[in-house]
C-alpha cells in the first residue's frame, strides 16, 4: 500500500477577484521508502503540493490517502496531530525557534505528543547523535553555521518516528559542502528505511535521486520512477 | 524543561515588549492595590464606626413627648403630652413588636459623694431592660441593675467609667457605699469603657444609673424625661414608630397624623445612613480600582496582541511541528495570567505593607484597616478574570492562525 496516494488533486486560492490554481489534477503514489524529488520552475506549485502532502493544508478537490487515511477533510485538531505523528518537516530557512536551544528545539515535536521529560532526553540524544551534532545540544541556533542548523531541523523532523520527511528546498540556503553533507544524510536515512520527498531547485541533487515529479504551473509535467 | 521553556518563552515574549510590560503591570499592580486598599479601608471605617454608633445602643428608639401640633376632638393645638412611668409597659403591651422598652429619668445635676470626694453630674434612671438597650455593660465582678432592684427600689447604682474614676481612683467601687443627693447607694457595677459617638443627654461614662423605681421615691417627678424601646428586628423600626404614634394618640386623644406630638430618634436611621455611605463609597471607589484593573487589562491585552504578531512566525512553526490550536491558545493564557498573577502578587503585597504602615500610625479616627479573606478572594477572582479575558482574545487569534500563511512571513 503506497504511503501518500493522491488522485484528481486540485488547489485553487482564491484571493479577492484573482483565483490562482496552484495545483491542477494531480495524482501521485509515493511506496514505502521511496525518495522522491519534486522538481520544477519557481510559483509551479511544489511548496503547495508539499503543505498538502504534510497536512499543513487541504485540497481545494479531489483525493488524499496518508497511510489510508482519508485526510482531506480532516478537522484541525487531527491534522495537527497528524502533523505531530506521521510528518516530519524540513524548511529551507530552518524555521528553528531562536530562543532555545538545540535540544529544546529537537524536544517540541514530542512535547506536542506528550511524552515524559526522560523518554524525551533519551530521544533527544540519539537524534544529536544521528545528526552528529552531540556536543552542540546546549547552543542556540544562533551560535551554529547554517549546515548545523539544518542538521538539527533534520533531528527535529525525526522527533517522532515519522512515517514520512518532507523536506521543502532544504539546501536553498547552505553553501554547497554544508548541502552536500545535508543530502548525505537524506541518503543514510533513506538506506535506513525512511520515506522522503524533497524539493529541490538543485539539478545535482534531483538527478541523483531516485524518483523524481516534475511540476509546471501547477500540473505535473513528468513523473520519473 | 517543558516548564523551563514556557518561562524561557514567557520572559522572551515580555522583554521583547518592556515598556509596555512595565507600564501594565504597573496598572495591575495600581488597580489590585487600590481595590483592595479600599475595601480593607472601608471595611475598617465602617467596623469602627459602628462600633462607635452603637455605644449608645444598637437599633433603639428614643421617644420624647412633645405638644400636639393639630386640634384634636375641640382641643386646641400647643397641649403638652407627657408620657408617664406606665407607658413603656403599656407600649409593650399593645405592639408586639416591641422586645424591649424603659422610662428614662434624668436628674441633670446630682451631688454624689464617696468619703471625701465629690463629684457632681447626672443621674440616669430606667429599668432593668435600660442597660442593655442602651449597652452599659458592667466590668467582670459587677453587675447591671436587675427586675429584683426595680420591684424594691433598691438604693443600688451602676456607675459610668469616668464618675469611678472621679470618685474611687484605683479603687475597686464594687459593694462600695457612695451617696446621691444624701441617699446611700451601694455600687452594684461599673461600666466597661466604650467609644460612643452620639448621645442625647451626655455621654454615659459620666453618669451614676439607679433603678426608675428609687429615683421617683427620692425625686419628686410625675412624667418621663423620655422612653427608649427597641424592636425586636431592626428593619421593624418604621412600623413600631408608626404604631407607638397611633397607640399613643389614642391614649393621649392626639391626632395620629400628628407628627409634633411625639419626638423620636430611631438609631437605625443613622446604621442606614453609614452602611448607605459606606455602599456607596465602596462601588465608587471599587469602579476607581476596577478600572485601573481594566486599563491594565487592556494593556496586557495589547501586549499579547503584540507578542501573538511578532510570533507569528513561530506560532506556525509550532502547529507545523504538530502543536493543537488548543496548545497554542493556553500557552498565550497562561503568559497573561502569569502577568497579572505577579501584578497581583506585588500590588497584594503593597497594600499589605500600606495597611501595616498605615496602622502604626494608629490614626483612631479612620477605624484599622484590614485585608480580609473576602477581600482578598474577591481581588484575586477581579484579576482572574480580567487576567484571562485580556488573555484569551489574543490568544485566540494566533490560535486561528493558518499556519502555512504563518510560516510565510
Ligand atoms: N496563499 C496563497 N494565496 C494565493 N496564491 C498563492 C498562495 N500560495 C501560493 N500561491 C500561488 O500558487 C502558485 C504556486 O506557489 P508555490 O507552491 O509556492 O510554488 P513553488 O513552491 O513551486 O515556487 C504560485 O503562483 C503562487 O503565487
Ligand atoms: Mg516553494
Amino acid at each position: 500500500m503506497s504511503i501518500i496516494s493522491m488522485s484528481n488533486l486540485y488547489k485553487t486560492y482564491n484571493t479577492g477577484k484573482v483565483k490562482v490554481e496552484a495545483l491542477k489534477s494531480i495524482d501521485i503514489e509515493i511506496e514505502q521508502n521511496q525518495f522522491v524529488a519534486i522538481v520544477g520552475p519557481s510559483g509551479s506549485g511544489k511548496s503547495t503540493l508539499m503543505n498538502i502532502i504534510g497536512c499543513l493544508d487541504t485540497p481545494t478537490s479531489g483525493n488524499y490517502l496518508l497511510d489510508g487515511e482519508k485526510v482531506g477533510r480532516f478537522k484541525p485538531n487531527r491534522l495537527a496531530e497528524i502533523r505531530n505523528w506521521k510528518i516530519g518537516f524540513v524548511f529551507q530557512n530552518f524555521n528553528l525557534l531562536p530562543y532555545a536551544t538545540a535540544y529544546e528545539n529537537i524536544e517540541l515535536p514530542m512535547i506536542f505528543n506528550g511524552l515524559s521529560y526522560k523518554k524525551r532526553k533519551k530521544r533527544v540524544m540519539e537524534l544529536l547523535e544521528r545528526v552528529g551534532l552531540a556536543d552542540r545540544a546546549a547552543h542556540k541556533p544562533t551560535e551554529l553555521s547554517g549546515g548545523e542548523m539544518q542538521r538539527i531541523a533534520i533531528a527535529r523532523a525525526l522527533a517522532n518516528n515519522p512515517s514520512i520527511l518532507l523536506a521543502d528546498e532544504p539546501t536553498g540556503n547552505l553553501d554547497s559542502v554544508a548541502g552536500g553533507s545535508i543530502i548525505e544524510i537524506f541518503r543514510e536515512l533513506h538506506r535506513d528505511g525512511a520515506t522522503i520527498v524533497i524539493i529541490t531547485h538543485d539539478r545535482a541533487i534531483a538527478d541523483n535521486v531516485p524518483s523524481t515529479i516534475k511540476l509546471k504551473d501547477g500540473v505535473i509535467v513528468d513523473s520519473l520512477n | 524543561m517543558k516548564f523551563f521553556l514556557f518561562l524561557k518563552q514567557f520572559y522572551r515574549d515580555l522583554s521583547s515588549q518592556k515598556l509596555r510590560t512595565a507600564l501594565t503591570t504597573f496598572g495591575i499592580i495600581w488597580g489590585t492595590a487600590s481595590i483592595i486598599l479600599l475595601l480593607a479601608f472601608t471595611t475598617g471605617l465602617k467596623k469602627d464606626q459602628k462600633r462607635r454608633q452603637h455605644g449608645m445602643g444598637e437599633a433603639i428608639i428614643i421617644l420624647w413627648s412633645g405638644r400636639t401640633g393639630m386640634p384634636y376632638e375641640g382641643m386646641p393645638k400647643g397641649r403638652r403630652i407627657r408620657f408617664v412611668e406606665e407607658d413603656p409597659e403599656y407600649l409593650k403591651m399593645m405592639i408586639p413588636e416591641i422586645a424591649m422598652a424603659s422610662p428614662e429619668y434624668t436628674n441633670w445635676s446630682s451631688t454624689i459623694k464617696y468619703r471625701d470626694k465629690i463629684y457632681i453630674n447626672q443621674v440616669t434612671a430606667g429599668n432593668a431592660e435600660f442597660g442593655e438597650m442602651r449597652n452599659l455593660i458592667p466590668k467582670p465582678g459587677g453587675r447591671y441593675i436587675n427586675p429584683n432592684d426595680i420591684a424594691n427600689k433598691k438604693r443600688v447604682a451602676f456607675i459610668g467609667y469616668e464618675a469611678k474614676k472621679e470618685l474611687f481612683g484605683d479603687e475597686d467601687p464594687i459593694g462600695k457605699i457612695i451617696t446621691i443627693d444624701f441617699v446611700p447607694f451601694t455600687v452594684v457595677g461599673e461600666m466597661i469603657e466604650k467609644d460612643q459617638n452620639s448621645s442625647y443627654s451626655g455621654s454615659d461614662r459620666r453618669k451614676t444609673f439607679i433603678p426608675y423605681t428609687t429615683f421617683t421615691s427620692m425625686y419628686n417627678r410625675s412624667y418621663l424625661n423620655n422612653m427608649v424601646v427597641k424592636p425586636h428586628e431592626s428593619r421593624q423600626s418604621d412600623y413600631v414608630k408608626r404604631r407607638i404614634n397611633e397607640v399613643m394618640a389614642r391614649k393621649y386623644r392626639f391626632d395620629p397624623k400628628d407628627e409634633e406630638a411625639i419626638w423620636e430618634w430611631d438609631t437605625t436611621r443613622g446604621d442606614q445612613f453609614f452602611d448607605n455611605f459606606i455602599f456607596g463609597m465602596n462601588i465608587f471607589l471599587g469602579m476607581v480600582g476596577f478600572f485601573t484593573l481594566m486599563v491594565g487589562g487592556i494593556g496586557v491585552s495589547n501586549i499579547m496582541n503584540a507578542v501573538v504578531e511578532e510570533r507569528t512566525k513561530e506560532i506556525g512553526i509550532k502547529m507545523a511541528l504538530g502543536a493543537k490550536a488548543s496548545f497554542i491558545l493556553w500557552q498565550l493564557v497562561s503568559e497573561t495570567l502569569l502577568m497579572t498573577f505577579i501584578g497581583g502578587v506585588i500590588g497584594l503585597i503593597l497594600s499589605g505593607v500600606i495597611i501595616r504602615g498605615y496602622n502604626m500610625l494608629n490614626i483612631e479616627e479612620m477605624g484599622s484597616p484590614v485585608i480580609s479573606p473576602e477581600i482578598a478572594i474577591l481581588a484575586s477572582i477581579l484579576l482572574g478574570i480580567i487576567g484571562f479575558l485580556s488573555g484569551y482574545f489574543p490568544a485566540r487569534r494566533a490560535a486561528k492562525l493558518n499556519p502555512v500563511e504563518a510560516l510565510r512571513l
